[in-house]
């Protein structure tokens, strides 16, 4: 007899694990308006500071990947075990993308000086010491949640591939792409608050 | 509970509309933030991006196909983070930053 699967509460149990995540960087969200209340300038001038080019580029890159993961369980609902490859690798290389970009632009804020603890920060205005040490602790933590969404998008690449997850039995791409697109959620909010503040 | 429960098939088509719909969003964002709108900025730049997060949600998360249970924990959740918000305003307001 074949062991019945709980599908729905498979999915109930991801999205409680993503309400922590929400409330996590939503604890971070409610730091970054409370001193942005208190240093709007500063934190306007710490905007200006970041590449808005790179940042709505990596903001595309993600939209791309997420989209190309929705694909990937259409496919796989369909039962197109190779589409649904081609779209998880293609998402994967959408998640490297984003961190080659960000290395990019974190090592340039380097160059310039500009990191926690740095001569720049230290002797500069709080404002823009607290806007920075903000930037590179939600950036850093979404770019760890980038890394373990891409984890995840592999090992589930491998178990289609394998067809250990496939047309009857695809909650495990599921639940990795509801984690993909909470990365790709809490990005939506990180781009503006970051790179377009005025 | 409905154990033959068939799985929302979510058309490439529509994928790809709420994708270009989410290009062009961000497209906005970036060119509204290059005028300055005075206090209106960071509401209008804070309304789009949870445009942009509602239809990640609703398509891209199968949200609009899910049960009851999830929807009203997500909406809960939403709301416990808005008190977050809000009482975090009251105190700024009040007390530290005055």
């Amino acid at each position: 007899m074949e062991k019945k699967i709980d599908k729905t509460g498979i999915r109930i149990g991801m999205w409680l694990f993503l309400y922590t995540e929400i409330i996590l960087f939503g604890g971070l969200f409610v730091l970054y308006a409370a001193y942005f209340h208190k240093f709007p300038e500063l934190f306007a001038q710490g905007g200006e500071e970041l590449n808005t080019l790179v940042g709505t580029v990596n903001t595309v890159v993600l939209l791309i990947s997420s989209f190309t993961v929705a694909a990937s369980i259409t496919a796989l609902q369909r039962g197109k075990k190779g589409q649904t490859i081609a779209f998880l690798l293609f998402s994967i290389f959408c998640g490297v993308v984003f961190l080659i970009n960000k290395y990019f632009e974190w090592s340039t804020k380097f160059h310039h000086d500009i990191f926690p603890n740095s001569e720049t920060l230290q002797n500069g205005p709080d404002g823009l010491n607290i806007f920075f040490g903000l930037y590179y602790v939600i950036t850093g933590l979404h770019g760890l949640h980038v890394i373990i969404g891409m984890i995840l998008l592999m090992v589930t690449l491998t178990l289609v591939m394998k067809e250990r997850v496939h047309k009857d039995r695809f909650q495990l791409l599921e639940n990795a792409g509801l984690y993909w697109h909470l990365v790709d959620l809490i990005w939506i909010f990180v781009f503006p608050l970051f790179y377009l503040v005025i | 509970m409905n154990t033959q429960e068939s799985p929302h098939i979510i058309s490439y088509k529509l994928l790809g509309t709420v994708l270009a719909a989410l290009l062009v969003l961000t497209g906005v964002t970036v060119a509204v933030s290059q005028v300055d709108l005075g206090v209106f900025n960071v509401p209008l730049a804070l309304f789009i991006a949870s445009t942009k997060a509602t239809l990640v949600l609703l398509f891209f998360m199968h949200m609009k196909y899910e049960g009851k249970v999830i929807v009203v924990s997500f909406v809960s959740a939403v709301i416990f983070l808005g008190i977050l918000i809000s009482l975090m305003f009251f105190d700024v307001s009040f007390r530290y930053f005055s």
